[in-house]
């Protein structure tokens, strides 16, 4: 009967189908993840290093954020961030990227004006600010407090104070926003 | 074996002393005088079929008028009434039909087994309305059903409360696989495919499944009994979004022998607008195909089906943001961030949505009572999301997921004198790849599941005015995934003590686990339908379902972008059960009429997302929110009313409302409906080209009760971290839209004819947000429409 033809050829088909097991599955490399924001602060012979490192990305672990040392007062300082991605090997360098695509990056630097004022160092093809390259007037008396980094991605560059690293108008998606806390002394 | 098959359904035999009233036997022969075994007697409610001699019997018939229908292929019918009064002896001797043009052959309706639910169904008319919307748009028509949104072209259905995998769709006999658990997965469907759609709104829906907590949407295809070949094109502008569709099909029917439809559909359309701005990048692009070819033998029928569904999705680019700021920017802005002109582009964050279904049919009619139907089908969904990326991983998919079914059914019905009879098989197949060449950690893992299952349902009719039903099913479910955990996120989770068999392999900071689960589950319905005179119906209702987890409440394990929230599944969830309790009472009167409907769900192990903390990155801090079991009611209640004012004017009322409450936290539930009520007036006018002149109202009320899921955050203001509050919580405010509709036939030549349809939808182009939009943060809902639609019958 035509019935059982059909039946039999169906069953084949889910047989042969269901056969072709997977291969266990290989760990995706998580290619975009910023595990590592590092941002540097020289002046003079002084460097500062503060990191913030988290391995897990997404996963529970807090990131491990640290500050090498204190900042000195009423001190002018050439600042740099750079964010790399350690949960691949070799490790990442997305700062590279980040250069490469500058008009659709901005960081942005807040801090208490007690600890300090920012001001971009570098620019993009159109001239407009990116961030991984800026200076720091520390405040001329003593004050503890965090300064903030913020990676936005697709900011409205042109929206208004955005070039002078004001993030309010700035939209786009954040990815990465750091809060390192530092003594100014 | 039909004895067999009716000793098997004696689990729920129904103790009923007959109300004994007429007996009707008889014999049917052919003119010669040669028995007729086989054939089909229909009186009254009643159908049997003739022994081998051609004898039947047919028990406790009303008195008066009944209605009397013999037949046998290759016969003439016999259609008659007779007067009963008393016991009966009627003999029928049938005309051999020569030209055998005549014959026709009384199929079972296909869903009507339910008899103590009222079905809720919508009609090809009301489908070709909405041809240029999605089947989420359609079924709003519906008292009780609702739509859960990501922007404007992503519509899930909601039935009294419940969404997803709560409510399986089920096109043409085939369980749609589509990714459902995903809240931004719409049911990959072609409404122009749709013949008729049939909502149930519970589990008594047992051939298809087990697992309907929520309800289920049975759609139908155009299908064409007589010999004819017609065509219809359905063109369609839209002013919002400025684009439009455009659907083609032809239908060759045929009684016996060859028949076939086909269908194409396109869809183009830019950025839609809100009232007050463009929302950039929700314009959408869909393709579809469906075709099926139908062989009708003497006593069987065999039959081929294929759709693709084929859809690119723009998501709204101001709803994509990097942390829980970025959504405390939009909540407190209310425009969203990106706003550029208009363009039919789309850009990331978009979907790009493929689904093939593919099946074969045979079904095989013993005689005109009985019937066997086996059908194999195979699907594959194909889904990627692409995301705002870095560089060239804009162009890599974020998420690549390939899910492969296969499924057979097998299913016999069977009417016996006041008995009708449903059994039957299925078993399944899937498979689920995650590509990982996306470099984005899969939200959903890969994993194999097999699944079978046995039902079997009787409708009795213990007389002409009261009917009862009961159906029971089994499930059985294996699933076994695959699944790289962070070591963090394992310990997290607290997996170790339990579920450390899981693991198979280890690779840098990642366990490899196969979780693996087996489910037997066993679901019911049973209920009554009692008639008390023409005009006032109750039906009654009760079903328990069981459903099993799906791969998001078991895996989800990450960032949620458009709602900055870290999602996390839970293997050690258990099945849900829900216990509906649905009844209906129906009145009509000469121009009016009313239908009441309250409902209460119970449902134990209900999965949910629920806050429970917060998780810090780099890139900020991320609430946590997991899927948590619970116990929940929810209870409501719908009511419809259709008032023929008179010949011309006809007023429709529609109201919802539903009350979903978290029993063991003593919380509500979150994305419950708001109470909406829906008035529409229409003036129809024969004699004008059959103009008719639609005006409606939709009222969507605030929802009231909502659990509070709002968290704090540190937001910088004037250069300083200050604390703030996410209100994610609060539902926006209540909202009234108004709808025109208008449309005019005109016969052009010969057969065929064209209808012209103008339609407004949101005349007043009101601002609103909805809380059911998961957008609804970002942006406002879609401003006035202008719709132009043209039909043309041929």
């Amino acid at each position: 009967m035509k019935n059982s033809k059909i039946l039999a050829l169906a069953l084949l088909s889910v047989f042969t189908f269901s056969s072709c097991n997977n291969d266990d599955p290989i760990a995706v490399n998580e290619e975009e993840v910023i595990t590592t924001v590092t941002t540097t602060l020289i002046s003079g012979n002084q460097t500062v290093t503060m990191t913030s490192r988290d391995l897990d990305g997404d996963g529970p672990n807090t990131p491990v954020v640290t500050v090498s040392g204190d900042l000195l007062v009423n001190t002018t300082y050439s600042g740099a961030v750079s964010f790399l991605n350690e949960s691949v090997t070799p490790v990442d360098n997305i700062t590279d990227e980040i250069k490469a695509e500058g008009v659709e990056h901005q960081l942005f630097f807040q801090a208490p004006a007690a600890i300090g004022t920012f001001t971009y160092a570098d620019a993009d093809s159109n001239n407009k600010p990116i961030g991984l390259a800026f200076t720091l007037k520390t405040g001329t008396a003593a004050a503890t407090g965090n300064i903030v980094v913020i990676l936005r991605h697709e900011p409205l560059k042109s929206a208004d104070g955005v070039s002078s690293g004001s993030i309010t108008n700035a939209g786009g998606a954040t990815d990465a926003q750091i809060t390192y806390p530092v003594q100014v002394k | 074996m039909q004895t067999k098959i009716y000793i098997f359904f004696c689990f729920c035999l129904f103790c009923t002393i007959g109300f004994s009233q007429n007996t009707v036997s008889g014999k049917i022969t052919t003119q010669q005088g040669l028995p007729l075994s086989g054939s089909h007697v229909h009186i009254g409610t009643k159908t049997v079929s003739s022994d081998v001699s051609g004898n039947y019997l047919i028990k406790r018939l009303p008195k008066g008028n009944v209605k009397v229908y013999v037949s046998f292929i290759g016969f003439q019918a016999i259609d008659t009434l007779v007067n009963l009064a008393g016991d009966q002896v009627l003999n029928f001797a049938l005309k051999e039909n020569a030209a055998q043009l005549q014959e026709v052959i009384i199929r079972q309706k296909a869903n009507t087994l339910n008899k103590s639910l009222l079905e809720q169904k919508i009609k090809t008319e009301t489908i070709e309305k909405f041809s240029n919307q999605t089947l989420g748009d359609i079924l709003k028509e519906i008292a009780g059903v609702s739509s859960m949104k990501t922007g404007s072209s992503v519509v899930k259905p909601v039935i009294n409360g419940l969404f997803g995998s709560r409510i399986p769709v089920i096109n043409n006999n085939v369980r749609l696989e589509d990714q459902q658990w995903g809240t931004e997965h719409a049911p990959n469907f072609d409404v122009n495919a749709a013949g008729k759609i049939t909502v149930i709104k519970g589990a008594s829906g047992l051939q298809y499944g087990g697992d309907a907590v929520g309800g289920l949407i049975v759609i139908e295809p155009i299908s064409v009994k007589r010999d004819t070949l017609f065509g219809k094109t359905i063109l369609n502008l839209a002013s919002n979004g400025r684009g439009g569709s455009i659907s083609s099909s032809l239908h060759k029917g045929n009684d016996k022998g060859w028949s076939w439809n086909a269908l194409g559909t396109f869809k183009y359309s830019g950025d839609r607008e809100a009232p007050d701005y463009v929302l950039s990048n929700s314009g959408n692009r869909e393709a579809n195909f469906s075709g099926d070819i139908k062989f009708t033998g003497k006593k069987y029928d065999v039959s081929g089906y294929y759709s693709f569904y084929n859809t690119t999705i723009g998501i709204l680019s101001a709803s994509h943001i990097g942390n829980v700021n970025d959504l405390y920017n939009a909540i407190k802005n209310k425009v969203p961030w990106a706003v550029y002109d208009f363009t039919y582009d789309i850009n990331n964050p978009k979907q790009k949505v493929q689904h093939h279904l593919a099946k074969l049919n045979y079904n095989y009619y013993f005689d005109q009572t009985a019937s066997l139907a086996v059908q194999y089908s195979f699907q594959f969904n194909k889904r990627l999301e692409f995301d705002v990326r870095r560089g060239n991983f804009n162009n890599l998919a974020a998420l690549d997921l390939a899910l492969t079914t296969h499924a057979i059914n097998i299913d016999y019905k069977k009417t016996v004198h006041d008995w009708s009879l449903k059994s039957g098989f299925n078993g399944s197949f899937q498979n689920n790849f995650a590509n990982p060449a996306t470099e984005i950690r899969p939200l959903i893992p890969n994993f194999d599941r097999i699944e079978f299952g046995t039902y079997g349902i009787v409708n009795y009719d213990i007389s002409d005015s009261f009917s009862v039903d009961a159906g029971l099913r089994y499930d059985f479910s294996q699933v076994q995934a695959t699944k790289f955990y962070f070591k963090s996120r394992w310990d997290e989770r607290g997996y170790n003590s339990e579920f450390a068999d899981f693991i198979v392999g280890e690779q840098g900071n990642q366990w490899l686990a196969k979780p693996s689960f087996t489910f037997h589950n066993i679901s019911a319905s049973t209920g009554f339908h009692k008639e008390f005179g023409q005009d006032l119906h109750w039906y009654t209702n009760v079903s328990l379902a069981t459903r099993n987890p799906n791969p998001s409440e078991f895996f989800s394990d990450g960032l949620h972008h458009s709602t900055g929230v870290i999602e996390l599944g839970d293997i050690a969830l258990d099945k849900e059960q829900a216990v509906k309790l649905s009844t209906t009472l129906q009145k009509k009167w000469t121009a009016f009429s009313v239908e009441f409907n309250p409902f209460i769900n119970s449902i134990r192990n209900f999965m949910f997302l629920r806050p429970v903390g917060f998780e810090k990155n780099n890139r900020g801090s991320f609430p946590v929110w997991e899927y948590q079991q619970t116990n929940a009611r929810l209870a409501g209640v719908d009511v419809q009313t259709h008032w023929k004012i008179n010949n011309q004017w006809q007023h429709d009322f529609a109201l919802a409302y539903v009350n979903g409450r978290d029993l063991t936290n003593n919380e509500f539930l979150i994305d419950i409906p708001p109470l909406n009520l829906s008035n529409k007036i229409q003036f129809a006018k024969t004699e004008w080209n059959d103009l008719k002149l639609e005006l409606k109202s939709e009222m969507i009320m605030r929802q009231n009760q909502f659990p509070d899921n709002n968290f704090i955050t540190n937001i910088i203001v004037n250069n300083e971290l200050t604390e703030v509050l996410v209100d994610i919580s609060t539902p926006p405010p209540a909202y009234q839209l108004l709808h025109f509709y208008s449309e005019m036939k005109f016969k052009t030549f010969g057969k065929s004819n064209t209808t012209i349809a103008f339609s407004v939808q949101n005349i007043l182009n009101t601002n609103y947000r909805d809380y059911l939009n998961r957008q609804r943060f970002f942006a406002d809902e879609m401003g006035r429409n202008f719709q132009i639609q043209l039909k043309f019958n041929y």
